[in-house]
């Protein structure tokens, strides 16, 4: 039995020590807003919070985010930063197929939390490992710009 | 505006029981389009229709076309409610179950591709929205007793005299009693009238886009679905010989090893013990006779066979033979030579099937509804009526979600038969690149002779490379020997050369090809546009002029483009030290591109830094999405000109993860200015052409940097360049 505080809430599982985090939330909690996209930490698109870090859920065992706050993207609109990410994507209609939006907008908001007006250098920084197979990168940079200028004002 | 975008069966059920009441309208298509689907039985269902106006005044467009982030939700919706005077905020989506309604008008399939979404429902869709707003005035009008022409609609509002006004819902039921007009009555909006199309409307999915709601193929939940991963065969043409699986079974949460027609499914509760129990299984495979495929090994053989002339032609324009053996003029050859390359989707492949004695469900992201269907309906043994397919959101597409042979879903619907549930098959990152369904590698030999004003007298391209379509249901369009797609971008060069020969050598080998992307033009573009560079380079002229002079009349859409692009590059303005610019023109899919390309070296590895894109795509529906387009297509070419390549060793394929197939990131991401021509013709493709230039630009940039050629793809293959 495994106890883990997902977004606020706590959730009991029993699945193996081993079992990533990613997999514990898509197919032992339906939380399916966190993606899959290499299983090797080489693409961002599972990436959580981890006490507010962004973290790769996909290499993480269940066990090492026991007693740690979890925040995925179905939560995240619940932070002050994560509803300006979110606000700040749509109006630059970033997403394109979508499928690494969650990974792209938990890391955005983790560097906004930390790092409210970012450079361009911390944006790479910070998002180098998120990678958007439709190539939308110029617009991830927009919205991240737009929301540290609107902070949490504009969702 | 909402766009709920449940695919599920229950969605589908829903939304059917929500067309009791109200306007539900079948699609009109031209008639020169109609002939061609006209003998194909019709859905018996009411689903089968585009749009639906139910008593709240919700307009429903059920959505014949995959969204893989081309935007074509959006664009789609922009064409019916242009003329359907709909409000957008009252404008849902619902993807469409498979029926020969939606088809494509010209091919007798429903599918997603060759960037022809918009042209091919450009007549059809606007007039289905003509129909139904006329039903629903005229409907207003009888209600009021007073003449139709004092009625009109505006913002899912009629109009009528004395302020009267009715919303579309509330007169949903007396227009489905009125009978739908003649097609050939409608008059469309001419381009001036337009209030929704060439808007940049923003995306209408975008919200379940950001808040993790969105539903790809991957997330689909079924109660008692079990998942599964294959193990696969690790090498080209291998075939099992023996498998232990006491291993497999012992890992908890593994339900069952169950051999397939495409490896060994591990099934159980979640995927992470599904992946568990393949690594513990102990699979023993049977290697093909013969010498392992080795992909250098074939590239000496189509350099052998490039040099050699091709009985198979696809143009011949005066006698080249006699205009290369010019002695006189100014001769060149190339040799151009393009990788296997995976699609590797953000999403790995996936397919859910849900399979019963009596019928099938399958859920999956797919471009390519009706061969699914139909195979998924053979290995199902059930009739293709009894066969759903859902479609849910595709994490990406590029072609490999486009398979005529149906790989992903049939294995999926073997799986459920053989299980008797509902089951997920998910492809980890490594079984789709492992996966097989490649871009063919190409290579492609060019001669010229230049005359004495420098211009090529004669220009001979053979190309070397594997038919995508022979041997699929597309082999009718294989006419004497010649893959449309293996040529084109060669065949139709549109610089005035008087004698010309396009020819082909189509080559077997192991491995699965299958649309990339842009397809042939992806090679041809790079061949082509970097020797008429060579060419102007050799004629001693700037390779923008050289262009210009070689267009004539006959392509006035090119030289709009390139007029353009020259403008908005600033093109022969000095640029910071060390960059260089580099042009390339093509066109595609209908649509022609120009892209300027400046580069520098960083360690002696090429570094893009802007992109100025001008595409000519008829009508623009909706700028917003084109520009969008061209930054997805440029950073898509730029991460396959710069690194990516399927390499074969030993019959194995040798790039497994991101790390060995590399994909641009953030910081390597050039800015792309796109720009538009404007233009009144109807709409040509988007989301492929801006592709096939980027490669060439950047090749060609860096010629002008280092007078290096990069004749080979990718770029890094050439090592470190210096700058000369
Ligand atoms: S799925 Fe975790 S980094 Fe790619
Ligand atoms: S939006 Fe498609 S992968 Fe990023």
């Amino acid at each position: 039995m495994q106890k883990l505080d997902i977004n606020g809430k706590v959730h009991q599982v029993d699945v193996d020590p081993d079992t990533p985090l990613l997999w514990v939330l898509r197919d032992v909690l339906d939380m399916t807003g966190t993606k899959f996209g290499c299983g090797a930490a080489l693409c961002g698109a599972c990436t959580v919070h981890l006490d507010g870090v962004a973290t790769r859920s996909c290499t993480l065992p269940v066990t090492a985010a026991v007693g740690r706050r979890i925040t995925t993207i179905e939560g995240v609109g619940a932070t002050r930063a994560g509803r300006a990410v979110q606000a700040a994507w749509i109006a630059e209609d970033v997403p394109q197929c979508g499928y690494c939006q969650s990974g792209q907008i938990m890391a955005a908001t983790a560097l906004l939390a930390k790092n409210p007006k970012p450079s361009d250098a911390d944006i790479d920084g910070a998002m180098s490992g998120n990678l958007c197979r439709c190539g939308i990168y110029s617009r991830i940079r927009a919205a991240v710009h737009r929301a540290a200028e609107h902070g949490g004002e504009s969702a | 505006m909402s766009a709920p975008l449940d695919a599920s069966r229950r969605g589908f059920l829903k939304a059917a029981a929500g067309v009791s009441g109200g306007l539900v309208l079948g699609l009109t298509l031209p008639s020169a389009a109609r002939r061609s689907w006209a003998a194909a039985p019709m859905a018996p269902d009411a689903i089968n229709a585009f749009v639906k106006v139910d008593r709240s005044g919700t307009v429903t467009l059920v959505m014949h076309k995959s969204e893989m982030g081309q935007g074509v939700y959006t664009g789609l919706v922009q064409l019916l409610a242009e003329e359907l005077e709909a409000d957008l905020e009252h404008v849902r989506v619902e993807t469409a179950p498979v029926a020969a309604v939606y088809n494509h008008p010209q091919f007798p399939l429903q599918f997603t591709g060759g960037s022809m979404s918009i042209s091919s429902s450009w007549t059809g869709l606007r007039q289905a929205g003509a129909a139904a707003r006329t039903m629903l005035v005229q409907a207003a009008a009888r209600r009021w007793n007073v003449p139709v022409e004092e009625c009109r609609a505006e913002r899912s509002v009629v109009h009528g005299p004395g302020g009267r006004h009715a919303g579309f819902g509330e007169l949903a039921d007396d227009a489905a009693a009125l009978p739908a007009p003649d097609p050939k009555s409608l008059r469309l909006k001419a381009p001036q009238e337009f209030t929704l199309i060439g808007k940049p409307i923003k995306r209408v999915e975008v919200r379940e886009k950001v808040d993790g709601s969105g539903r790809f193929g991957l997330d689909v939940r079924l109660p008692g679905m079990l998942r599964a991963v294959l193990a696969r065969p690790p090498t080209l043409g291998c075939s099992l010989k023996s498998m232990k699986q006491p291993a497999a079974l012992a890992v908890r949460g593994v339900v069952g090893v169950i051999e397939l027609d495409a490896g060994v499914a591990v099934v159980a509760q979640n995927t992470h013990a599904a992946r568990k129990g393949r690594d513990a299984l102990a699979v023993e495979w049977q290697a093909p006779a013969g010498a392992p495929f080795d992909t250098e090994a074939l590239r000496a053989q189509y350099r052998s066979l490039a040099e050699q002339e091709s009985q198979v032609v696809a143009r011949n324009d005066g006698d080249v033979r006699t205009a290369l053996a010019d002695s006189a003029a100014r001769r060149l050859e190339a040799l151009y030579e393009l990788p296997y390359l995976a699609h590797a989707p953000m999403e790995p492949l996936n397919c859910v099937a849900d399979w019963r004695a009596d019928r099938l469900d399958v859920y999956t992201g797919t471009q390519m509804q009706s061969p699914d269907r139909a195979a998924a309906a053979e290995v199902a043994g059930l009739p293709p009526e009894k066969v759903f397919i859902h479609t849910m959101l595709l994490g990406g597409g590029f072609g490999r979600r486009a398979n005529p042979g149906a790989d992903f879903v049939r294995e999926a619907v073997e799986l459920s038969r053989k299980l008797g549930k509902p089951v997920q098959v998910v492809w980890t990152r490594e079984d789709d690149l492992h996966g097989g369904w490649y871009r063919p590698q190409w290579t492609n030999r060019l001669r010229a002779a230049l005359g004495a004003d420098g211009k090529p007298a004669g220009w001979y391209h053979t190309v070397v490379g594997q038919s995508i379509m022979t041997g699929t249901l597309m082999q009718g369009m294989v006419q004497k020997g010649i893959d449309p797609v293996s040529v084109e971008g060669a065949a139709d060069l549109p610089y005035a050369v008087p004698n010309l020969r396009v020819d082909l050598h189509t080559t077997t080998a192991p491995v699965k090809v299958l649309w990339w992307r842009s397809v042939g033009h992806s090679n041809t573009a790079f061949a082509v546009e970097s020797f008429i560079d060579e060419c102007a380079a050799a004629a001693g002229t700037d390779p923008l002029d050289y262009r210009r002079s070689l267009l004539t009349d006959k392509h006035p859409r090119h030289r709009a483009v390139l007029e353009m692009l020259a403008q908005k590059s600033g093109w022969g303005t000095p640029l910071p030290a060390g960059r260089a610019r580099g042009l390339a023109l093509h066109e595609s899919f209908g649509s022609v591109v120009g892209e300027v390309a400046e580069v520098s070296m960083e360690n002696g590895l090429p570094r893009v830094h802007r992109v100025v894109a001008v595409i000519d795509c008829g009508i623009a529906v909706n700028p917003q999405m084109i520009a969008a387009q061209l930054e997805s297509a440029v950073n898509y070419g730029l991460s396959a000109a710069l690194y990516g390549e399927i390499t074969f060793a030993n019959g194995r394929a040798q790039q497994s993860n991101f790390d060995g197939y590399p994909v641009l990131r953030i910081h390597e991401a050039p800015v792309v200015e796109a720009h538009v021509v404007p233009s009144a013709a109807d709409p040509s493709g988007v989301g492929e052409p801006g592709l096939p230039p980027i490669a060439p630009a950047v090749a060609n940039a860096i010629f002008a940097l280092t007078r290096q050629r990069v004749r080979r793809l990718p770029m890094i293959r050439a090592g470190r360049f210096s700058v000369a």
